[in-house]
């Protein structure tokens, strides 16, 4: 195996060594300090890797890192899964063009979390193993719970993966001088390395490196612009308003109306309680005291990060909109308005050239494809586990499996959805992809989070009230966003969306509690009493980790 | 788990003092972020002005601003609440119910 490996690290370097020369031809000129940065990083995780394939040796080992992580690392590496390069870039991007929009839309991607702690984690982490679907299955019927939250896992993670792969190719593209397809293969293949041969324990490293290395960055760019207007907020902001006007000041468009509202809060608070990449971070811990811990650290993470994302979009403002360094002069002479090259995701790589120059603008770029990698490597792992733990082994095998094999097929599963990953970023390369994060958190709040919420919490839910339910809550979420404004006006064309919101959380959700709710109370079947009666059992595990000890295997 | 340990660990005071207290107290840590937020996010749907408000008469910084960053401050502090308790008087609770099993 060790051949294999030592191979394919020759191989990767090689097609990103030919992918630098074919770049040359690329209109963005090839950052070698970029590269070199980018190459020492995945020197060093790929030793990282290796060193964990050597301790990877059972299932618990690849889905979990044996759940030997401590609170403080975990902490760290779901902050790691947060933080993509979708919400660096991107956030930084929507404070640099509209200002105080991007602190609203960051606000809603934190306050999920204080509710994770509250009521999710704790019975996620007594009650599971290696999946949410353990916990929704725990007293039902193993087959349908097991496929529903599975189709659940892999709809959001293949949706997930494709946002992050296109924004990869492009972004490489730009950053790297690299071809698309070049770029997006580079991607795959490492996330095939780091996930097959390290699986959880790797990933996990991967992440903690990734986030330590972009707080690291994106706190040397606060304090850079800070320090520019004496560490004064106030300067800082007078500035930006005399560039921008005073409306970036307050809110503008983003949250128009109440319902939009409501609904773009539901589907943050309970689609993050829903990720499956996230759950699954919570049973590489030892117990329940470590699991709040990740995400009290967590949550500090986070936070700190949005803030240090509105300083850097601000930064933006007053460096790099108007610098003729730049502006886009093809782009400016045909529509006007200063825009700036790359577009606005691309605020906060200008901003970190114009506070420390071209080596510092080749660490972020590095820390960049950094995040992309470490990203899709967390989600590859956690639809992987989906198919082999949940398919493979629970549903097709009915458990009869050894961990060895199971491990086996989630190698398989992960080279399969690296290659799918790849397949779908260059086939959605031209696509307007703007709906699919929308749709995944959609999923994962209508489906994934009422069956795994009620599972735990409300005695009187039986298998066929949460698999119809929660089929409902999927159909109407996927429906809503198909007929949506984004997809029905924007990709398809036509005049007007049947459906008037952005956003269907509000719907969909409620529309899966309310299925959920009835079928399991109009259920009078001999199983929706016998699935009834093993909740007390069930809440008690939950609540005090007894039985838990014991289920964990060696 | 036997149907005889489940209802000795229901009939367990300290358990019924564990559950009851743990879920009352995230209960109200929810509802006070749910609320914080809530009114956030409603507040810019209904009156999107109200948080355009500069903080003096002479300033461009909106009150928007330190609200916002309290929000996330705010849900940060609550974690930290949440898990110094859970972690220690809850935890201790949940530790006694664990050794009274053992013992018989």
């Amino acid at each position: 195996m060790n051949r294999i490996f030592a191979f394919l690290i020759l191989g990767t370097v090689a097609v990103f060594a030919s992918g630098a020369i074919t770049g040359e031809i690329q209109k963005q000129a090839v950052n070698m300090s970029a590269i070199v940065m980018f190459l020492i990083f995945v020197g060093g995780t790929l030793g990282i890797t290796y060193w964990a394939a050597k301790k990877t040796k059972s299932a618990k080992d690849f889905y979990t890192a044996g759940g030997g992580i401590t609170g403080f690392q975990n902490g760290m590496a779901i902050a790691g899964d947060y933080m993509s390069a979708a919400s660096f870039l991107g956030i930084s991007g929507l404070v640099y063009a509209k200002g105080y929009d991007g602190l609203i839309y960051s606000i809603g991607f934190l306050v999920g979390w204080p509710v994770i702690l509250f009521m999710i984690a704790e019975p996620l982490r007594n009650l599971g193993k290696y999946t949410f679907a353990d916990v929704a299955s725990y007293r039902l019927r193993q087959t349908p719970i097991r496929t529903l939250a599975a189709s659940g896992s892999i709809a959001t993670v293949i949706l997930y993966l494709i946002a992050q792969m296109v924004g990869s190719g492009k972004l490489i593209q730009l950053l790297f001088g690299l071809q698309y397809e070049v770029a997006v293969m580079l991607v795959g293949v490492l996330m095939i390395l780091y996930v097959t041969f390290g699986g959880m324990l790797a990933t996990t490293w991967v992440q903690i490196i990734k986030a330590f290395l972009l707080l690291s960055g994106a706190t040397f760019m606060s304090l850079a612009v800070m320090a520019h207007y004496d560490f004064s907020f106030g300067a800082l902001f007078s500035h930006a308003t005399e560039l921008k006007g005073i409306e970036i000041m307050s809110p503008g468009g983003l949250v128009s109306d109440p319902i939009s509202a409501i609904s773009l809060a539901i589907a943050l608070m309970f689609g993050t309680a829903g990720l499956p990449h996230i759950l699954m971070r919570f049973f590489t811990v030892s117990d329940a005291k470590e699991a709040r811990k990740s995400v009290f650290y967590a949550t500090g993470f986070i936070g700190y990060f949005y803030i240090l994302t509105f300083i850097i979009g601000f930064g933006a403002i007053v460096m790099v909109f108007k610098n003729p360094q730049y502006l886009d002069m093809a782009k400016e002479a045909v529509s006007g308005g200063s825009p700036i090259l790359g577009g606005n995701n691309m605020a906060a790589i200008h901003l970190s050239h114009a506070v420390g120059g071209d080596f510092f603008l080749g660490f972020i770029s590095a820390v960049a494809f950094a995040t992309i990698l470490a990203v899709v490597s967390g989600l590859t792992l956690a639809g992987a586990s989906a198919i082999s733990h949940d398919l493979y082994a629970s549903v097709i095998k009915k458990g009869k499996v050894d961990s060895l094999k199971e491990m086996k097929v989630s190698k398989i599963a992960t080279v399969v959805l690296g290659i799918v990953a790849i397949a779908m970023g260059i086939a959605f390369e031209k696509q307007n992809i703007a709906f699919v994060v929308g749709l995944a958190f959609a999923i994962a709040a209508s489906a994934n989070f009422p069956i795994l919420f009620l599972s735990m919490y409300w005695k009187k839910l039986t298998t066929r009230g949460a698999v119809i339910g929660g089929s409902l809550g999927l159909a109407t979420a996927v429906l809503l966003v198909i007929l949506g404004p984004i997809v029905w006006v924007q990709i398809l064309g036509n005049a007007e969306a049947i459906f008037p919101y952005k956003y269907p959380a509000l719907f969909s959700v409620t529309i899966a509690f309310i299925g959920i709710w009835f079928f399991s109370i109009t259920d009078n079947s001999q199983n929706a009493k016998d699935e009834q009666e093993a909740f007390e059992a069930q809440y008690i595990r939950s609540q005090t980790g007894i039985g838990a000890e014991g289920a964990s295997e060696h | 788990m036997n149907k005889d340990l489940v209802q000795k660990i229901k009939n367990d005071p300290n358990y019924q003092e564990l559950i009851s207290k743990r879920n009352g107290f995230a209960i109200k840590l929810s509802i006070a972020m749910l609320v914080v937020y809530f009114t956030f996010i409603l507040t810019i749907a209904f009156n999107p002005s109200a948080l355009g408000t500069p903080i003096s008469s002479d300033s461009v910084t909106t009150i928007g601003i330190p609200i916002g960053m309290a929000v996330i401050i705010f849900a940060f502090i609550l974690t930290g609440i949440y898990t110094k308790r859970a972690n220690g008087e809850f935890d201790d609770l949940n530790n006694k119910i664990k050794n009274s099993i053992k013992e018989k």
